[in-house]
């Protein structure tokens, strides 16, 4: 299309603007990274390259807590990411196959709805809801809350997929004598995969970041990365958290990068 | 024919509605055993709707259906002793060819070896043993239709269903297939049920054909019995080209119909107990069983000029007007050359046809 009619290139400003977007968008990360490895107890100072901040993280003064936060981050992601994935997949498989039932379109509302509402919102929310059930605060209040607004994240690239499958694969499976079950084991499961990793992938890595929600529904002495990072940089920012910065900021462009080509590879074809 | 074979398939008053709107209005018709039926009409005719009700994928509003006897109209798709051959295939595209024709089998019980070692001389039965360890998507559209028969096939089934299997084929190997499909039913002894919008196909493979349009069976016989006799202007249309003119009855004695055409063109038809004298009704007959000639002959001439020759490879197809009346379509052979003469635009000559060639119709 890069030789049709309306070649967007050819617009005027079009290289000025999307420079100045770029710019804006990764400068900073781009300053983050690059500082991350300055030989220098100034944040702004450039010293000569070093790896002191990256072992600050890892022996420092700090390293005690956020080796403990890290590792909270890490279970209560894989955790929060694997049940959403479970309950998105079954959540498409009632949207995308039950048919035409009544409740669909609201059915989808509020399974996207997470997306929509401000995060504040969601968080006041879920602190009220623990608060007035008395839910003591803790890892697994943070896990819950975790949960609920995974799963539209999850559910999204898995139904996606899912509207991608012909539904003649299954009836097939069922013309050759499988049973109901047996289809979706054997024939719609394994055709899902990709979106399925996908979704937990996209799952995980907003676990992993989530801070405001976190922030009110964590108790007292939990912390996650994001809590644990903030928490450090209300008592002045060191370059450390440059380096850690850039350790989460490379997890999830790993992460992402993975969901991307997962979710491209198409083993319907 | 009379005909001992037992039913394999036995529709009795089908009706499939969805919601207001009726999809096969009161279908009754028995496939034999050993058969090659074939359900034929336009798209939305409702034939495939009444294969997905026969495979299980659509429940029958009305009506019911045998398999063998027993009745079937309520079993799920997957207790049916029938398979079915998608138009698009359905082949697993995450599993080889062999698993793919071995997936009946296992999912029916059979062992994992079993299966497979099943599967394998299925394969070979249509030729792509080589192809066992591939994936579908690295087949040609040929292959991958052989495979979808493949899989089909290898459970054994009672009834084999083929949805339109050939529509996604270039014309050669539909030909091809349009064959081997034939030896194959011939060699397996299966009962085969195809359907197709696609005349020619229905009339080179079937040992019967049903005709169907609206949701209603519009005539089954076979082949023959179709293309020469048709019972209706709808079948007479649609199967094979045809002069369909309109004619008004004079008389009918001895199954034949006196009759004459616009320009009062006089000429007989083969008469119909539905229609009797002094109505206005079509007639059908096809283009081949008509020939020209530059005088009267002691066949049913009409006279007439022609219009124009139009060159189909095979034949050639003349149009001719008839003084005062409607067109003509004649089709010569092109390997009678050498004895016929060709007639160019503007010549006068006569119409002939064989006797019992025009057929009356009724709407």
């Amino acid at each position: 299309m890069s030789k049709g009619k309306y070649d967007i290139k050819s617009f005027p400003g079009f290289r000025a603007i999307t420079l100045l977007c770029l710019f804006i968008l990764y400068a900073p990360l781009l300053v983050v990274t690059v500082y991350s490895f300055n030989d220098s107890q100034s944040l702004t100072v450039w010293e000569g390259l070093s790896w002191r901040w990256y072992a600050d993280v890892f022996t420092g003064p700090e390293s005690g807590k956020f080796k403990e936060a890290a590792r909270n981050s890490f279970v209560i992601a894989i955790v929060a990411a694997t049940t959403a994935t479970i309950i998105a997949t079954l959540a498409a498989t009632a949207m995308v196959r039950g048919g035409k039932f009544k409740l669909r379109s609201i059915s989808f509302g509020l399974i996207s709805l997470p997306l929509m509402v401000p995060e504040i919102v969601t968080a006041v929310a879920v602190l009220i809801f623990f608060n007035s059930i008395g839910f003591e605060r803790g890892l697994m209040t943070i896990l819950i809350s975790h949960i609920a607004f995974c799963i539209p994240f999850a559910y999204l690239p898995i139904s996606a997929r899912m509207q991608g499958i012909e539904d003649t694969y299954e009836q097939a499976a069922m013309d050759l004598y499988a049973t109901k079950r047996q289809a979706f084991t054997k024939i719609l499961l394994p055709l899902m995969m990709p979106g399925i990793i996908s979704g937990f992938l996209l799952a995980f890595i907003v676990s992993l970041d989530d801070f405001i929600i976190t922030n009110f529904v964590k108790g007292a002495g939990v912390e996650t990365l994001p809590t644990a990072i903030f928490g450090s940089v209300k008592q002045g920012l060191k370059p450390n958290i440059m380096a850690i910065s850039t350790m989460l900021l490379s997890v999830s462009v790993v992460m992402v990068t993975i969901s991307y080509f997962v979710s491209k590879s198409d083993n319907t074809k | 024919m009379s005909d001992e074979r037992e039913n394999a398939i036995d529709v009795r008053e089908a009706v499939k509605r969805y919601g207001d709107f009726t999809a096969l209005k009161t279908i009754s018709l028995t496939i034999k055993d050993n058969e090659f039926f074939t359900l034929l009409g336009p798209s939305g005719c409702g034939k495939t709707t009444l294969l997905r009700m026969i495979a299980g994928f659509e429940n029958v509003t009305e009506g019911e259906i045998l398999l063998y006897g027993q009745e079937i109209e309520n079993l799920p798709p997957y207790k049916r002793p029938v398979n079915t051959v998608f138009q698009n295939y359905a082949l697993f595209p995450h599993m080889t060819i062999l698993d793919n024709v071995a997936f009946g089998l296992e999912m029916r019980g059979n062992s994992k070896a079993d299966a497979r070692k099943r599967a394998g001389e299925v394969l070979e039965l249509v030729q792509l043993s080589q192809f066992a360890a591939r994936k579908p998507s690295q087949l040609s559209g040929g292959q991958q239709q052989r495979v979808a028969l493949a899989r089909a096939l290898a459970p054994q089934p009672k009834v084999l269903l083929l949805d339109e299997p050939l529509s996604a084929l270039d014309l050669k190997l539909r030909k091809a297939m349009q064959i081997e499909l034939k030896h194959l039913q011939r060699e397996t002894g299966i009962t085969f049920i195809f359907v197709t919008h696609d005349q020619e196909e229905a009339l080179t493979m079937s040992d019967r054909i049903a005709v169907m349009s609206a949701g209603e069976l519009q005539q089954l016989g076979e082949a023959r019995d179709i293309y020469e006799r048709p019972r209706n202007m709808f079948v007479a249309d649609f199967i094979g080209e045809t002069n369909l003119l309109e004619v008004s009855v004079d008389a009918v004695e001895g199954g034949r119909a006196k009759c004459h055409l616009g320009g009062g063109h006089e000429l007989t038809c083969n008469a119909v107990d539905e229609i009797g004298a002094g109505s206005t009704v079509h007639m059908s007959v096809r283009p081949e069983r008509l020939f020209m000639s530059d005088a009267p002959t002691e066949s049913e001439s009409l006279k007439g000029t022609v219009k124009e020759n139009i060159y189909i490879g095979t034949d050639l197809s003349t149009i001719i007007a008839l003084a005062d009346g409607p067109d003509f379509i004649v089709r010569t052979s092109n390997s009678d050359r050498g004895i016929k003469r060709i007639f160019e635009p503007g010549s006068d000559i006569y119409v002939n046809m064989e006797q019992g060639a025009a057929r009356l119709l009724i709407d």
